[in-house]
C-alpha cells in the first residue's frame, strides 16, 4: 500500500459518517426549509414568523438562556474553585456534582414536575408547615412567570455540571507557580482569581459557555414537563410544526433559526474570547 | 534594614521530615546561597521564608518582625521561581508592573519603575511584547525585572539559572550578581550548583538531608568543611578521603605515609585533602595511576590510594604513564581530619 494513501483512507470512516448522518441530512433539512412542492420559496420562514407563538417562542428561549446561563456560568465557576482546591475527596465532590449530569433531560423535568406539581413536594411541605391552606397552581397556565423559574431551576440543576466539569479541567491546566508568583507579589485571593485564574480559564470558559448557550437554545424536554405549551420555546415549537401542525417544511426552517442562532452566538463567544496566539500558556 | 532569622523551623509533610530544627540567620544585603542536591530540603525551607509553605514548627523574623503566620504578600519579599511564573496573559510591562499595581501605586510611578528596571535588565525593547514571545533568558530576565521592580526588603530566587543554557547562565550569573549587589537587598538564592554559589554567595549554607551543614563564606566552606558531607559535595572534583590509623599520638599512619594529626584518643581517622593540593615527589602516599584526563592547564589523575579512589590535579608537564607508582605529597596546611563515626571535621 502507498504511504500517501493510507492517511486518506484511515480518515475514510470518520468522514463517511459525518457525510452519511450529518451533512446529508443537514442538505435536506436545508432543501425543505426553502421549498414548498419543489419550488424555491421563503414562505416557510415567513409562516413561522407570522405564528402568533412565534414572538414569545423567540422570547422566551433568548430570554431562558440569557439567565440560565450567566448563574450556572457564576456557579460551576465557583464549584470549579472549590473542587479544585479541595486536597481530598476531590473525585468524591466532583462525582456528587455531576450526578444530575446522568439523568435524562426529560426525567429532570419530571423530577421538578414532582416538586412542583399541585399534589408536588413543595405543596406538601408548605401544607404541613401551615403557610398554605390549600395546595397552590405553581405551574398553572397563568402562573407564566413560576413557570419560568421552575424551569429555570430544573436547567441549573440539571446542566450546570457540564461546565464545571470543564472548567475544573482547564483550572488544572493552570501551572501552580502563578498562583504562587501571583501571591507573593501581594494579590489577595480574589484578586487572583480575577487576575490570573479567569484570564488564563479563558479558553474553557469558551468552550463551556458555548457548549452550554448551545444547550440552552435547544432546551425542549424540560420545558415540555413544566410548562407543557404555556411556555412555548423554539425547539418545542419545532416540534410542535412537525408532528402537530404535520408542516415538515416549516418545521425545517424552524431547526434553521436554531441552527443560525447557534452558529451567531458560536461565532460571538469564539471572537469575545480568543486567546492572541502569543499570549496563550 | 531586612535581617532574617529563621529559628528552629522544621517541616514535615506525613511521616517525612523535609526540615529539623534550622536555625539560620541572614544579615542585612547579605547574598545568602542555599546549596544542596535535590531532596536537601534547601526549596522547602526557600517557600517557608516565603510564606508559601507553613512550618511545622519554629519561627521565621524578617527586619525584626515575625512573619511566620503572615501571609506571603504581607512580608516584603519578592521571589525569582524556577520556571520564571512569568504571567502569559500579560505584557512584559504589565508583568513587571502586577506586584506594583497590587500595591496600587500611581501610574506615574508604576511607570517609572518599570522602565527603570527594564533598563537595569537590558529588556526596554520587549516591554510590549508577551511571553510567549520570549526566550528563556528573556523570560528569566523578566522574572528578575519583577522582583526587582518592588523594591523589596528580601528577594528570594528558587534556582532561577537551572532553565538555562551554560553560556547564559554564566552570563546572567555575573548580571544578577552586580544588580542585586547595587540594589542593596537580602538575597536567598537555592541552587544545586556549587560554582553558581561560590561565585554569587557571601555566605554558604550548604544543606544535607534536611539540616545546615555548614553555613560560611564559600573559601571557608571550601577550604575548612564542616563535615565530610561538605568535602565531597563541594569541589569538582572533590575532596579525598582515606582512612588513617593511629601511629603513636598525634601521628597517623595515612596510605604509607605518616603524618602529625590531632591527638586523640582513637583508633580510626579520616584524612582529607583537596585534589589540587598535592604534589608529585619522593615522599608521599602511595598512589597507582588508573586514569590519566589531561585537561590543558592541569592533568587530573585518578589514582588507586589504599584500595580506594583518589584524584590529584598535576602539572600538565608532569610525564605520567597509567600503571606508575606516585608518592603524592600532601600540602601540610591544606590537610584536615575527619571523625569517622560523626563525620564532622576535627
Amino acid at each position: 500500500m502507498h504511504g500517501k494513501a493510507l492517511p486518506y483512507l484511515l480518515l475514510m470512516p470518520a468522514t463517511l459518517f459525518l457525510w452519511i448522518f450529518f451533512l446529508y441530512p443537514f442538505a435536506l433539512v436545508a432543501f425543505e426549509a426553502v421549498t414548498r412542492d419543489g419550488a424555491f420559496t421563503l414562505d416557510n420562514f415567513r409562516t413561522m414568523a407570522g405564528s402568533w407563538k412565534f414572538p414569545a417562542t423567540v422570547r422566551n428561549t433568548l430570554l431562558l438562556a440569557a439567565i440560565v446561563v450567566p448563574i450556572q456560568l457564576t456557579m460551576a465557576l465557583l464549584m470549579a474553585s472549590v473542587v479544585s482546591r479541595l486536597e481530598t475527596g476531590r473525585s468524591a465532590a466532583l462525582y456528587v456534582f455531576a450526578i444530575p449530569l446522568g439523568i435524562s433531560d426529560l426525567a429532570a423535568g419530571l423530577i421538578w414536575l414532582a416538586i412542583f406539581d399541585q399534589s408536588g413536594f413543595l405543596n406538601t411541605l408548605l401544607s404541613s408547615l401551615g403557610v398554605v391552606d390549600r395546595p397552590v397552581m405553581f405551574l398553572g397556565y397563568q402562573s407564566k412567570l413560576t413557570i419560568f423559574i421552575a424551569v429555570a431551576l430544573a436547567e441549573i440543576w440539571r446542566a450546570t455540571a457540564i461546565m464545571m466539569v470543564i472548567l475544573v479541567a482547564g483550572m488544572g491546566l493552570i501551572p501552580k507557580e502563578y498562583y504562587e508568583a501571583a501571591e507573593v507579589f501581594g494579590a489577595s485571593p480574589w484578586q487572583r482569581f480575577v487576575r490570573i485564574t479567569l484570564p488564563l480559564l479563558r479558553p474553557s470558559l469558551q468552550t463551556a459557555i458555548i457548549l452550554r448557550v448551545i444547550l440552552a437554545f435547544e432546551v425542549f424536554a424540560v420545558v415540555a414537563a413544566l410548562g407543557g405549551t404555556n411556555l412555548p420555546v423554539l425547539m418545542g415549537e419545532t416540534y410542535n410544526w412537525q408532528f402537530t401542525l404535520q408542516d415538515r417544511n416549516v418545521a425545517a426552517a424552524s431547526a434553521l433559526l436554531i441552527l443560525a442562532i447557534s452558529i451567531g452566538f458560536t461565532l460571538f463567544f469564539l471572537r469575545v474570547l480568543r486567546v492572541p496566539k502569543e499570549a496563550r500558556i | 534594614m531586612a535581617e532574617i532569622a529563621i529559628k528552629g523551623v522544621a517541616k514535615r509533610f506525613g511521616g517525612f521530615t523535609a526540615l529539623h530544627q534550622v536555625d539560620l540567620t541572614i544579615s542585612d544585603q547579605e547574598f545568602m546561597v542555599l546549596l544542596g542536591a535535590s531532596g536537601c530540603g534547601k526549596t522547602t525551607l526557600l517557600r517557608i521564608v516565603a510564606g508559601l509553605e507553613r512550618p511545622s514548627q519554629g519561627e521565621v523574623w524578617i527586619g525584626g518582625r515575625r512573619v511566620d503566620h503572615l501571609p506571603p504578600r504581607e512580608r516584603g519579599i519578592a521571589m525569582v521561581f524556577q520556571n520564571y511564573a512569568v504571567f502569559p496573559h500579560l505584557t512584559v510591562f504589565e508583568n513587571i508592573a502586577f506586584g506594583l499595581r497590587m500595591k496600587k501605586l500611581p501610574q506615574q510611578e508604576v511607570e517609572r519603575r518599570v522602565n527603570r528596571t527594564a533598563e537595569l535588565m537590558h529588556i526596554e525593547q520587549l516591554l510590549k511584547r508577551y511571553s510567549g514571545q520570549l526566550s528563556g533568558g528573556q523570560r528569566q530576565r523578566v522574572a528578575v525585572a519583577r522582583a526587582l521592580a518592588m523594591e523589596p526588603d528580601v528577594i528570594l530566587m528558587d534556582e532561577p539559572l537551572s532553565n538555562l543554557d551554560a553560556l547564559l547562565r554564566l552570563e546572567m550569573r555575573a548580571e544578577l550578581k552586580g544588580v542585586l549587589a547595587a540594589s542593596k537587598t537580602t538575597t536567598i538564592y537555592v541552587t544545586h550548583d556549587q560554582v553558581e554559589a561560590m561565585s554569587l554567595a557571601d555566605r554558604i549554607a550548604v544543606m544535607h538531608q534536611g539540616r545546615i551543614v555548614q553555613a560560611a563564606s564559600p573559601v571557608e566552606v571550601y577550604r575548612n568543611p564542616a563535615a565530610r558531607f561538605v568535602g565531597s559535595f563541594i569541589g569538582n572534583p572533590p575532596m579525598n578521603f582515606i582512612p588513617a590509623t593511629k601511629a603513636a599520638n598525634g601521628s597517623w599512619t595515612v596510605a604509607g605515609l605518616t603524618l602529625p594529626g590531632p591527638s586523640l584518643d582513637k583508633q580510626k581517622l579520616e584524612f582529607a585533602i583537596r585534589p589540587e593540593d598535592v604534589d608529585a615527589g619522593a615522599e608521599g602516599l602511595h598512589a597507582t595511576v588508573r586514569v590519566i584526563e589531561p585537561l590543558g592547564p592541569h592533568t587530573l589523575v585518578t589514582c588507586d590510594v589504599e584500595g580506594g579512589l583518589f584524584r590529584a590535579i598535576l602539572d600538565s608537564n608532569a610525564s605520567i604513564q597509567v600503571g606508575d607508582d606516585l608518592r603524592l605529597a600532601p600540602k601540610p596546611d591544606r590537610i584536615r581530619w575527619f571523625d569517622p563515626e560523626t563525620t564532622n571535621a576535627l
